[in-house]
């Protein structure tokens, strides 16, 4: 299906750093704290109180709200204190506090899940605790069940990893690449999709190599690597489907809409394990890099595990970390703290000393135009900062600022160094609250 | 369990990385691609062309520095592009320009230009290309009277009319393609040498500082129009290599802040520079057009550039 035509975008150097390192266990720490508001959704609430003992796997936070996923325990231990505390979104967010016995017992909860219909098996994901493990945390049962299943035929699996420094889907792919088929061949099955795409990156040849191999061992003909140039941001979803199909996705249209499901390499990977292993999410990969870790690389780290204990287990920090991102360095959030905590969607920790921490003063725009040359939609980030500074909400719309992903290339490129993509966001949030009027 | 945490980390909107080209390396590379020139300039010229280049840059610095003082606005001279501006300045005028006419120059580009319409990105037209004009308009003599290069020089000649002005006058080229292409004729202080001026512009389009649209353009265009015109081959070089149409095409109808920013855009900018070129060369009063033709194209480029924006994504409904 690939009809060769390409979408702008921008080099960015790729820092792929621990892409070769094999994925390291690391210690369970002393104490973990897992947030209730792992999805883009409702809130959970806990399931257990303080005093209680927990295990592996067991859930222990759930809402009858639609759109959500539960969360499970990621170490067996006393739950020692139930908190608020601020997060970093802005609102408050609700973590249970557990101290480790370090046994890591399973709970009796965690059985592999008997499947035979489509109703079971999104049943099963959700059970999982699944959300977009590629940053934006949709709860994945909900993507998986769309309004128009008879119309999708297509699933591709975001493999692209274009973010500089992040290694996690790489290392999936080539240390748990039949987890990845194993995932697709489910989902593929259930919603009784015709093809499955895993679209990768060209600067991945170590996991291409391994799918190719692995796609022949099993035999699967409907399972094919879709290559893409590596250029940021061949990941973001609308580029995606663009580069794979041709469909021109709008903001605000889901994939499903054009008969496609995307779901990240992650995700489907640990969908695959989950029906071998019945073990829901409770860990995952997190690439540490940046120049102010001592020894880079990926490790499993149970979710809610604090940044500071996940870098001391990489060798601590080299330089005074001034900066620490979660996520990559594009589209990640920023932290106050490193007693923050590690989430289902932390697919990375980049710690950064003051160099590259310290935000670049701003000068005067040269009006060169990189930006609107970087964007991927041919957006025109220069002209939305000047409507935004004169609160021009008719120009932004007849300019389309919402089709804007906030991918960063603009601000990226910009070499006035203005946060073009922050003042797009602002641009953006204007307009919601005009219409809202 | 006394942990120390860093709890005051910076915090900022993404992305936290950004590319390492910020203006100054920008403007920085433009002046060091324009370095071949002014040593060609320099030994054809002598060594008057560093002096002129010198005051130019000191005196474009000089006032962009002192208006800033005065206005108390953010200092701006540490982006190189006064210093940018002051050597086009000076490559724009004959080697033998006096030097206060030079200072007025520069005051004219810097204060008038650039600095009453909002400083570096706000200027409408290209300082160093208006100063030019201006100049030539209010010093017709001093700005057409043209140096020969040291090795042509006699006793008794050391101007001499440009190869352009020759052939407006007789309709004859005297000058071969050879001393056109490396720049050993009379003319401004940094348009003669095309050699050192393409060298220039490639290792910019190599960097990536400029895109090769609007030089190829513009350049295509002149050639094309002086093959149509002249039926010749070697002609058509020879104005490609003529007067500013190397400097013009490379270094001043590339000006980010004056040209379209999208590609298609930049197709029309650099057709209609062309078109303007040869069309003042060939049935014009004066012999050279690049200048007009860059003043009158940067006044197009906002009309331009709002015929020029294209959605790749986004623009209509989706098909479902």
């Amino acid at each position: 299906m690939s009809h060769g035509r390409h979408l702008p975008s921008i080099h960015v150097p790729h820092h792929k750093n621990t892409a070769g390192r094999e994925t390291e266990v690391m210690p369970i720490p002393d104490v973990v704290k897992i947030c209730m508001s792992q999805s883009i959704g409702a809130p959970c609430k806990p399931l257990v109180e303080k005093g209680d003992y927990v295990k592996v796997g067991q859930r222990i936070g759930d809402t009858d709200a639609f759109v959500s996923a539960p969360v499970h325990s990621s170490v067996s231990g006393t739950v020692t204190d139930i908190v608020q505390v601020r997060g970093s979104m802005g609102g408050f967010e609700t973590l249970i506090v557990i101290e480790t016995d370090k046994k890591q017992e399973v709970s009796e909860e965690v059985k592999v899940p008997s499947v035979d219909s489509f109703e079971d098996f999104v049943k099963a994901v959700r059970d999982c605790g699944l959300v977009g493990l590629g940053g934006a945390s949709f709860p994945t049962h909900i993507k998986l069940n769309p309004k128009n299943l008879e119309e999708v035929d297509t699933l591709i699996v975001n493999a692209a990893e274009c973010e500089p420094f992040i290694t996690g889907d790489n290392r999936e792919m080539v240390e748990d690449g039949q987890d990845v088929l194993d995932g697709m061949k489910l989902i593929m099955k259930y919603l009784d999709l015709k093809v499955g795409y895993i679209a990768v990156e060209s600067n991945k040849p170590d996991a291409i190599e391994n799918l190719k191999r692995l796609i022949e061992q099993n035999g699967y003909d409907d399972i094919k690597i879709h290559i893409m140039p590596s250029s940021y941001p061949k990941g973001a979803e609308r580029v995606m489907v663009y580069e794979v199909t041709g469909k021109v996705m709008n903001a605000g249209v889901l994939p499903a809409q054009l008969g496609i499901i995307l779901d990240n390499v992650t995700t489907v990977g640990i969908l695959g394990n989950y029906f071998r292993t019945g073990m829901p999410l409770t860990r995952r990969r997190v690439t540490v890099d940046g120049d102010a870790v001592a020894d880079p690389k990926n490790v499993f780290a149970p979710i809610g595990t604090q940044i500071a204990d996940v870098v001391e287990f990489c060798g601590g920090y080299k330089k005074e970390p001034r900066k620490i991102v979660m996520g990559g360095p594009m589209m990640g959030r920023a932290t106050k703290s490193d007693e923050s905590v590690t989430m289902k969607n932390t697919g990375s920790l980049l710690c950064f000393s003051k160099e590259i921490a310290e935000v670049k003063e701003e000068t005067g725009c040269i009006n060169c135009g990189r930006c609107m040359r970087a964007c991927p939609f041919g957006l025109v980030p220069v002209i939305y900062a000047e409507a935004y500074a004169r609160k021009d909400v008719e120009r932004l719309n007849r300019f389309n600022v919402m089709q804007c992903m906030e991918c960063g290339s603009c601000s990226f490129i910009c070499p006035a160094r203005r946060p073009l993509s922050f003042t797009n966001k602002l641009a953006k949030g204007m307009v919601k609250e005009a219409s809202a009027k | 369990m006394d942990k120390k945490f860093h709890t005051n980390l910076i915090v900022s909107s993404a992305p936290h990385i950004v590319t390492d080209a910020d203006t100054t390396k920008l403007m920085g590379t433009v002046l060091l691609a324009l370095a071949p020139s002014l040593v060609a300039s320099t030994y054809i010229f002598g060594m008057r062309v560093i002096l002129l280049t010198a005051v130019c840059v000191v005196a474009s610095v000089g006032f962009e520095w002192i208006y800033n003082q005065i206005m108390h606005r953010k200092q701006t001279v540490g982006d190189l592009s006064a210093a940018l501006t002051g050597v086009l300045i000076a490559f724009n005028v004959p080697s033998n320009f006096p030097i206060w006419m030079a200072i007025i120059g520069c005051f004219f580009a810097i204060i008038i230009v650039k600095q009453l319409y909002g400083g570096i990105g706000k200027n409408f037209v290209n300082p160093a290309i208006t100063a030019r004009i201006f100049l030539f308009i209010s010093f017709a003599s001093a700005m057409s009277t043209w140096p020969l290069p040291k090795m042509q020089q006699t006793a008794d000649a050391v101007t001499g009319a440009t190869p352009l002005g020759v052939l407006a006058e007789s309709g004859e080229a005297t000058t071969s393609l050879r001393d056109m292409f490396f720049g050993f004729t009379g003319g401004s202080t940094g348009e003669v040498c095309a050699a050192a001026l393409l060298l220039g512009g490639i290792f910019l389009i190599v960097k990536k500082v400029i895109s090769p649209v609007i030089p190829a353009t513009f350049i295509g265009t002149v050639f094309v129009i002086a093959l149509i015109y002249t039926q010749s081959f070697t002609m058509a070089l020879w104005h490609v290599c003529a007067g500013g149409v190397m400097l013009g095409a490379f270094f001043m109808a590339t000006d980010y802040v004056t040209s379209p920013k999208m590609v298609s855009g930049q197709i029309i900018f650099g057709i209609g520079c062309g078109i303007i070129t040869m069309v003042i060369r060939l049935f014009g009063s004066y012999p050279e057009g690049v200048s007009f033709s860059i003043l009158l194209m940067n006044i197009c480029t906002p009309l331009i550039n709002n015929l020029s924006y294209k959605l790749y994504c986004g623009g209509g409904k989706n098909e479902k």
